[in-house]
């Protein structure tokens, strides 16, 4: 791929407007909470582009287009089985006990529902998650950057961490969440015209549907058994794995997006955050997945277009996003396309960093460490912790690329530690019954679980490390069902143990618990700004949606 | 910070506005699987058009 100057210009442009948002949201901060937590003081509108844009990451992007290239269709089942229904749970069912609870992170409500040592557990794993997270990222944009447009690993890793770690020191997290609306934005802008290029050139749906397998363009059709598709996945798994136990696991449990719906001004606008975020959300496929798809299409119409090959033999998809932009898009726009890279990643570093200063800060190091400081000191902390944040993903970027396996590994292992938390929340929230021992141990025994699923059985290779008594058809069979079992465990696990301990009183559970909490009375917005109806317009499309594409 | 989509809104208005400008100023700069479009024409004038929706939106939100 050739880059002429105009591109570098645009890229420039971006890296500097990036940078004045941060100085511009400086002026707002006088708090740990301003810089950690933005002190409840972001309109919903951007809080709900936020919250999408902080799980767009460069891997998402990149990845999604993959996955449409290697799976077709079905890829969709991510966003329409998956991400939407569980962002329509968090608003309606969820945020009222997140923002109603007033704790300032996933961990601490923990804290206020259960106690000490469940908060603990999830603050150390979540701070450990983040870190490794942000780090393969940065290493995988890093390798991609060297092979597609030949800058240096070094280069490309430490000016776009350099360039994250300036506006989210300067601004917190008001920088983080401004930076991610244009990022969504550019995002959008600078993907959906090679969405419709490629489709345009691949004959559309007609011209895909003939060139390609029935396959890879249905989403429920072929899932009736594993061999039929090449996901190696049956609707069971994928229902209940991906769509409930995975999804709901990710949305709404995981720190990273709450804490987008946690800045929101009010209470009404906390809830409403997933729910209008599920809109764009619903239509992310014709933007990301699509390119792929038509990529695969383009190759068996002998248009001149082909994937590269791995090294290892086998197409690589992980190429498809960026060869389709240097085939459909002219220098001028390839800089708007690499500006939208780049803000992909930047937007999921800055999710990543922002989440973790604010664990640290409160749950680390006001819990356990010093407890009583002015609120300066922890304002400091919060700072020095950004800092840290993005030293060790760098550093892990670079382990990254020396253990190379231990990586795929921790990934493999990521992608399933919020599911058996999703079953912690649902009891917590839902069951006062559920006591602070049954969510500790039952989440513990979860993610115990999951180790030993993983340990016992093998797909693609992986896995196994104990003894293979089981063979999945697919790594992502292996993936869902290690969910299913984790979430299972975690579920009768902490059932179990609460009912043999000691519930906490009545009194200790307002805003906390279904049943105990007050509902502040319906502000004064129009109906389908409520969010019953917007669930429910939420869901209406979704199956629009799974009926056209089925 | 104010208002968000005055940054934004100038930020994608000059963005479209530099590629409108490579358009006119080279309309050679095309890509290998155009299909004869010229992208950065088409794709400057979106850019623009949402830049200036933008300004459009807040300054309506100010009166």
């Amino acid at each position: 791929m050739t880059i002429s100057p105009i591109d570098y210009v645009i890229l420039a442009i971006y890296f500097a407007f990036v940078l004045g948002i941060g100085w511009l949201a400086k002026q707002r901060i006088s708090t740990s909470e301003d810089f950690l937590t933005s002190g409840h003081s972001v309109p919903v509108w951007i809080t709900s582009l936020a919250f999408i844009a902080a799980n767009l990451g460069a891997q998402e992007m990149i990845g999604m287009c993959a996955s449409g290239a290697k799976y077709g269709l079905m890829t969709c089942q991510f966003y329409w089985l998956g991400a939407v229904p569980a962002m329509v749970f968090v608003g309606l069912f969820m945020m009222p006990f997140y923002y109603g609870s007033k704790a300032r992170s996933v961990p601490e409500y923990l804290k206020l529902r259960f106690d000490e040592k469940t908060r603990g557990l999830n603050a150390i794993t979540f701070a450990v998650m983040t870190i490794f997270s942000s780090g393969i990222s940065m290493y995988a944009l890093g390798l991609l950057f060297e092979l597609v447009l030949g800058w240096s690993f070094t280069n490309s890793v430490l000016l776009s961490a350099a360039i994250v770690l300036i506006y989210t020191l300067l601004g917190g997290l008001t920088s983080a969440i401004y930076n991610e609306v244009v990022q969504f934005f550019l995002i959008i802008l600078g993907f959906a015209p090679l969405s419709i290029l490629a489709v345009e050139r691949a004959g559309g749906w007609k011209g895909m549907s003939a060139h390609l397998q029935p396959v890879m363009l249905h989403t429920w059709k072929y899932l009736g058994h594993s061999s039929e598709n090449p996901m190696g996945v049956e609707a069971f798994s994928m229902i209940f794995g991906l769509g409930f136990v995975l999804s709901f696991g990710y949305w709404c449990t995981n720190f990273l997006v709450i804490q987008r719906a946690m800045a929101a001004k009010t209470f009404e606008g906390a809830r409403q955050t997933p729910l209008i975020a599920a809109f764009p959300k619903i239509f992310m496929p014709f933007v990301v997945i699509f390119p792929g798809i038509a990529a695969v299409a383009l190759m068996s119409m002998s248009s001149g277009y082909s994937l590269p090959l791995k090294a290892s033999g086998g197409y690589d998809y992980d190429q498809a996003l960026t060869t389709l932009m240097s085939q459909f898009y002219p220098s001028g726009m390839l800089g708007i396309g690499l500006t939208a890279l780049m803000a992909s990643f930047m937007s999921g570093m800055a999710g990543n960093v922002t989440a973790f200063n604010t664990v640290f800060t409160y749950d680390l190091y006001q819990s356990y460490m010093r407890r009583n400081a002015p609120d300066s000191h922890y304002l400091a902390v919060g700072r020095v912790t950004t800092v840290l944040g993005v030293l060790l993903s760098v550093g892990t970027a670079y382990l990254a690329t020396a253990f190379n396996n231990i990586m795929d590994f921790l990934q493999l292992v990521f992608g399933f530690v919020n599911g058996p938390l999703f079953a912690t929340f649902l009891l917590g929230m839902f069951w006062k019954r559920t006591t602070g021992h049954g969510a500790f141990w039952g989440y513990l025994s979860g993610l115990t679980a999951a180790g030993l699923t993983l340990g016992l059985t093998v797909a693609e290779g992986k896995g196994g490390w104990i003894a293979p008594v089981h063979q999945f058809p697919s790594s992502m069979a292996q993936n869902f069902w290690i969910a299913l079992i984790a979430w299972s465990a975690c579920f009768f696990v902490t059932i179990l143990i609460s009912l043999a301990t000691k519930p906490k009183p009545a009194s200790e559970l307002t805003n906390l618990v279904y049943g105990h909490t007050e509902m502040p009375p319906a502000a004064n917005v129009p109906w389908f700004q409520r969010p019953v109806p917007l669930a429910v317009i939420v869901l209406a499309l979704l199956v629009v949606m799974n009926v056209i594409f089925w | 910070m104010d208002d968000l989509r005055v940054p934004t809104g100038f930020l994608f208005s000059l963005l479209g506005i530099i590629l409108l400008v490579h358009a006119v100023v080279n309309p050679a700069a095309r890509a290998p699987m155009d299909a004869n479009i010229n992208v950065n024409l088409w794709c400057g004038l979106v850019l623009l058009v949402f830049g200036g929706i933008l300004l459009w939106l807040s300054r309506r939100a100010k009166s």
